[in-house]
């Protein structure tokens, strides 16, 4: 398939997951990103503006790295990449186009005294997207796949675009974050009744611990190994619905424990450690498996 | 005759990851002076127990966790020394391990940097400075530990005292604690996340004759907290250079939480997603290579008293060019936790150590052939076993035994041809 460069391939390949040699180049593939002279050019100019001038959002940044990823024991290591990116990130205004199919609008800023007068509005930040808190832990699993950082920076901009933008803005999308809510409850009242009943009983609202997770797409939940292969699937399918699946078949793996708690802090301590979960298997049992 | 009861035991190295252990086996604490079964001592212990004046005779049923003279491994120069003898033996058998390459370095052993005893060696020293002047070198005190005494230098006249013929010298100690080695400084080492980090991997050594070790699957990586820099401004800031947690701890940007570690998997699943998986494979096939060709450069020297065992911290550095390279030995690997998963893994080291160590936790017999079954392993896989290897022969197909060290096939690819490869597994 990387012999062939041919990305629709790569995308079915990924379907079954990827080999971690092949991985990077497997993504690259599907993403289109190729790293050209002129990408590498368009980074150092975004890296330049970084230096040049500061915006309010930077503190948000650092803020955010140091309270996530630093913490992180897998990502703790890419800190200096994090910041880096990011700070590219939010300077990059060809994200906005990405505003062309998203039901969210990028907030704006107006010159001082002008408040109201279109023609003295800029988009702020530049990227038109306010970063929020674990909005790193997006970039963090990439920086295991791509050392070199404008290839790092090129993938990360394109899952944004592509997929990570929905879990955080209201759509009627499919793969969107409401869409993504309403699947997980729908399935897991589907299939477990009694547990989602009970959930609710006894005031452990089943999506108040599940929300979290989808919102990150597991980044920071799962040990990486395992979360790269769930994003294996999200680029495989084109879609970010595995998301809720997962989130059900977590709910779903630790079903006994949870029906025995009587608290939300009972039961968000029963799901507070994804670390051990492997991710092909849970889903396996949960989607395949025909006892209930 | 062994008399049935707990195991009564000693140490004078307050942990709890140790004490914990012990009590957990229903051992009994008893004081030095009383008999006892297991000793788990300090470096400095062990030397007044195998002393010739204090002259103390352990019985059949005492086991203590040194060598006596574990020294040749863990003291810098001596390590240095055993394998610079090694493998002049190796060359004058005309070993294929042994083979130069084209500029006179050794193909297969030529994994410690290069180093000197000063002052001993002052003038060889400063030939071989003088060959790269810009090159940066690192002295490191011998008989130190935790990072402490160790400087950087880029200039001879830094270590002007230790040169033998300097008359300013007030230095002419023959004690050996200020006896100082200096070694090329590895200055492209691997970087992850532009930071520097080295290998602190543990080795179970139960035998040196045959030669019995297990290597603990859960090594870790131990990052620097700053960015590293070549740059000769930032020679004297150890939190780029050294890796120590001891150091780091320090540091502005010490977090308490991973406490700057990263576990080898992490370091498998990076280099497996970056560089590939043959590199990768043949990375961790070298170190293991490397540690073995270690051990057996001292076993020789080793005094293999059948009441020890020793678990070793060996501290690896990778350079970019994905070569492993030996920096040092510890006898006494730090059993402090900086971190709650620290906790837990230097708990399961001693568990898994003492379980290989002290057969069934009872009281031992040092007559014990040292043969724990697989079951009992843990975390620790067999990295080389003298006697399994001679018993195969050479044609077998080693690589269907499982739990090997994947060594095997490391040698294969260094197998150019040459008949008969002693067996590395």
């Amino acid at each position: 398939v990387l012999a062939e460069q041919d990305s629709a391939a790569a995308q079915q390949y990924v379907r079954q997951g990827c080999p971690t040699a092949l991985r990077a180049d497997l993504w690259a593939l599907i993403l289109n990103i190729s790293n050209q002279p002129e990408d590498i050019l368009y980074y150092e100019q975004l890296k330049s503006n970084v230096i040049q001038h500061d915006l309010l959002v930077d503190s948000l940044i650092y803020k955010d790295v140091k309270l996530t990823a630093s913490n992180d024991d897998y990502y703790f290591v890419f800190e200096d990449y994090l910041y880096q990116v990011l700070l590219c990130f939010s300077r990059d205004t060809s994200v906005l186009e990405h505003f062309t199919y998203s039901s969210a609008t990028p907030p704006k800023s107006y010159i001082r005294g002008k408040l109201g007068m279109e023609e003295y509005a800029v988009f702020y930040p530049p990227n038109g997207v306010i970063p929020f808190h674990g909005f790193s832990m997006y970039v963090a699993p990439l920086c295991f796949l791509y050392h070199e950082p404008s290839k790092l920076y090129q993938i990360f901009r394109e899952m944004y675009v592509r997929f990570f933008f929905r879990l955080h803005s209201i759509s009627s999308h499919p793969s969107g974050i409401v869409s993504l809510c309403l699947l997980f409850e729908t399935l897991l009242q589907t299939h477990l009744p009694q547990l989602f009943y009970h959930l609710r009983e006894i005031g452990a609202q089943p999506l108040r611990i599940s929300f979290k997770w989808m919102v990150r797409a597991f980044s920071g939940y799962l040990a990486t190994d395992q979360l790269l292969l769930l994003w294996d699937r999200i680029l495989g399918y084109n879609s970010l619905e595995i998301l809720a699946v997962l989130a059900a078949a977590v709910f779903a793996f630790r079903a006994v424990n949870l029906m025995e708690v009587t608290s939300l802090a009972a039961a968000e301590a029963v799901l507070a450690d994804l670390s051990t979960l492997k991710v092909m298997p849970l889903l396996q049992i949960f989607l395949f498996a025909t006892v209930t | 005759k062994i008399m049935a009861g707990k195991v009564k035991w000693v140490t004078d190295i307050e942990k709890s990851v140790l004490i914990n252990n012990f009590e957990k086996r229903g051992w009994i604490q008893v004081a030095e002076n009383e008999d006892w079964n297991f000793y788990w001592m300090s470096v400095q212990t062990i030397r007044n127990v195998f002393s010739v004046e204090t002259g103390y005779r352990l019985s059949d049923d005492q086991i203590v966790n040194h060598f006596p003279n574990h020294y040749e491994l863990t003291r810098k120069d001596l390590m240095v020394k055993n394998i610079k003898r090694y493998r002049k033996e190796l060359e004058k058998e005309g070993s294929p391990l042994a083979e130069k390459d084209e500029n006179g370095k050794y193909i297969y052993l030529d994994f410690v940097p290069v180093t000197f005893m000063l002052p001993a060696d002052y003038n060889l020293f400063v030939e071989e400075f003088r060959k790269n002047p810009s090159s940066t070198w690192i002295m490191k005190p011998c008989g130190k530990a935790q990072g402490k005494g160790i400087f950087l230098i880029n200039k001879l006249s830094q270590i002007k005292k230790w040169s033998r013929d300097s008359k300013t010298s007030s230095f002419v100690s023959q004690s050996s604690k200020e006896a100082y080695v200096i070694s090329l400084y590895i200055n492209n080492p691997l970087l992850i996340g532009g930071k520097k980090f080295d290998l602190r991997l543990y080795v179970l050594v139960s035998t040196y004759r045959p030669l019995r070790c297990y290597m603990y699957k859960l090594g870790f990586c131990r990052f620097c907290t700053v960015k590293y820099t070549p740059s000769t401004s930032e020679l004297d800031n150890m939190f780029v250079h050294l890796t120590n947690v001891a150091i780091q701890k320090h540091g502005d940007d010490y977090n308490h939480i991973h406490g700057g570690k990263w576990t080898v998997s992490n370091l498998r699943l990076y280099l497996e997603s970056t560089r590939g998986k043959e590199v990768t494979n043949k990375l961790f096939d070298e170190i293991h290579w490397i540690i073995v060709q270690s051990l057996k450069a001292v076993a020789p020297v080793m005094n293999n008293d059948k009441h020890c065992f020793e678990c070793y911290g060996y501290d690896i550095i990778i350079d970019d060019k994905l070569k492993p390279w030996l920096i040092e030995v510890n006898a006494s690997p730090s059993l402090t936790s900086s971190t709650a998963n620290d906790r837990i893994l230097k708990y399961n080291l001693i568990n898994d150590t003492l379980n290989i160590a002290v057969p069934n936790g009872e009281i031992p017999d040092c007559k014990w052939n040292k043969s724990p079954p697989k079951e009992v392993l843990g975390n620790y896989e067999v990295l080389y076993d003298e006697e399994m290897a001679q018993s195969d022969g050479p044609d077998r197909d080693l690589r269907s035994r499982p739990g090997q060290s994947t060594g095997v096939k490391g040698n294969r690819a260094r197998d150019s041809g040459k008949p008969v490869l002693t067996t590395w597994k």
